[in-house]
């Protein structure tokens, strides 16, 4: 057995003090350890990025780190998208675009497209489809899913 | 599935790394950089690693500079940095456009350079630009450093003349004159998977006439490198359709292609025939 680990986890703002096994991914730290279930787990093995978070506001696959390399990092999951009872722009953008079904993968897609937009609100068409190529869909067939991250770009550059 | 149990270690200096490297990589100990190639590997339980040596918290690894005419790359540099120049001229420009190919943009923002020479899959288009290019890489355990050339450190599939006990510190690229030219080519099935057969080849003009070819081709073989036949068929030449459909046969011909379920040997070679023209039109338009 491998020893456990005492860290801090900034998830939303929020701290949490846990003492981790160095195996545990960080995907995995965050929905069973700190009860932020709104992450979710597809494949975990990196390649439908359902699991999607922001670390230090890099969108990044969190069943390929581990917790406890996320030690004082801050993290950002769908639970913090939302401000209070106002919903995020993409997050509006999803529903009046009909851009979820089941919404499996929404937590993954939203945080991507947060993370690629405030690093590049004039990013192009072509480059998002190539950010957005990363992350599986099984049910929207992604023509609404785009076209709900290019209206969330247009809000977006609005109120920055 | 979930990754077996291991130790984990933080090192915040490469002297320290080393030393843990030299104890534990007779057990089964290895570094772990971005891991988005060990990561899943663990998860599918081909690896189960006794000790992950963490890299990332060593300041001094993250280097990114030129340096004696070479663009030094140290192991914890991530494939998103190069999503804008990495240096000045022709080198920083062909990394740009290059790195679009590299997995996925999530992806490119934890996986490290340096990560993939060390992982050394085929299909890995930064192995490709180490051999066409012929990068050095700078290799060091607790007795010692070394040089490898890139053409004596890609062995095979995924496999490299690296030692366990070593860490790949960094990776120095020669830079490109300003007056080189570049052409880049891939084919994958789809957007960020791996690549079936790609390309890279640069030269100079003098006199209207072609200097200094360089031509690697990865992913259509067990280890990318120069395809020196290809290369011949260039040197001297006036770059023209026929001279540039010569040395895509020539590259076509000289391969040894690996097959798999989905990709015979001839698919692979007429494949790379085609990638190599379309590469050296890129170089002239």
């Amino acid at each position: 057995m491998s020893k456990k680990k005492d860290i801090t986890l900034n998830i939303n703002g929020r701290d949490h003090n846990l003492s981790v096994d160095p195996r545990w991914t960080l995907a995995d730290t965050i929905r069973d350890h700190c009860g932020q279930t709104g992450t979710h787990l597809g494949c975990e093995h990196g390649v439908c990025g359902a699991c999607t978070v922001l670390v230090d506001d890099s969108p990044v696959r969190s069943c390929l780190m581990f917790g406890i390399q996320a030690d004082g990092k801050k993290i950002r999951t769908v639970e913090g998208l939302a401000n209070g009872s106002e919903y995020h722009p993409l997050q509006k953008a999803f529903m009046e675009n009909h851009a979820l079904q089941c919404g499996y993968c929404t937590p993954g897609f939203l945080m991507l497209a947060t993370g690629v937009l405030e690093a590049q609100p004039d990013i192009s068409d072509d480059e998002l489809n190539d950010v957005l190529s990363s992350n599986l869909c099984r049910c929207t067939g992604y023509a609404n899913i785009i076209k709900a991250v290019r209206a969330a770009r247009e809000e977006m550059r609005k109120t920055s | 599935m979930k990754p077996t149990a291991f130790e984990y270690h933080a090192p915040t200096t490469v002297n320290e790394a080393l030393a843990l490297l030299a104890e534990h990589a007779p057990n089964d100990g290895r570094i772990l950089a971005g891991g988005q190639s060990l990561v899943p590997t663990m998860a599918f339980r081909l690896a189960r690693p006794t000790h992950l040596i963490d890299i990332n918290q060593i300041v001094e690894l993250e280097k990114l500079s030129v340096e004696d005419g070479a663009l030094c790359i140290g192991a914890t540099v991530r494939h998103a940095k190069f999503h804008t120049p990495a240096c000045e001229g022709v080198l920083g420009d062909l990394l740009t456009e290059v790195v679009n190919n590299v997995a996925h943009y999530p992806i490119r923002q934890r996986g490290t350079f340096c990560g993939s020479l060390a992982h050394s899959d085929p299909a890995s288009e930064w192995c490709m630009v180490a051999a066409t290019l012929d990068a050095t890489m700078i290799v060091q355990s607790a007795s010692g450093e070394r040089a490898i050339p890139a053409d004596e450190f890609f062995d095979t599939v995924m496999t490299t003349t690296l030692n366990d006990d070593e860490l790949l510190r960094e990776v120095r690229i020669p830079l490109l004159s300003n007056d080189s030219v570049y052409g880049f080519q891939e084919f994958s099935r789809r957007a960020g998977d791996f690549a079936i057969s790609m390309t890279l080849v640069t030269y100079r003009l003098e006199a209207g006439k072609i200097v200094d070819p360089h031509l690697g081709v990865g992913g259509a073989e067990d280890r990318p490198r120069r395809i020196a036949e290809a290369e011949a068929a260039l040197a001297g030449q006036i770059p023209s359709d026929n001279v540039f459909r010569a040395a895509a046969n020539a590259a076509a011909a000289a391969i040894d292609p690996m097959e798999d379920h989905a990709t015979n040997a001839q698919y692979r070679r007429e494949l790379t025939a085609t990638l190599v023209r379309r590469a050296l039109e890129n170089t002239v338009s």
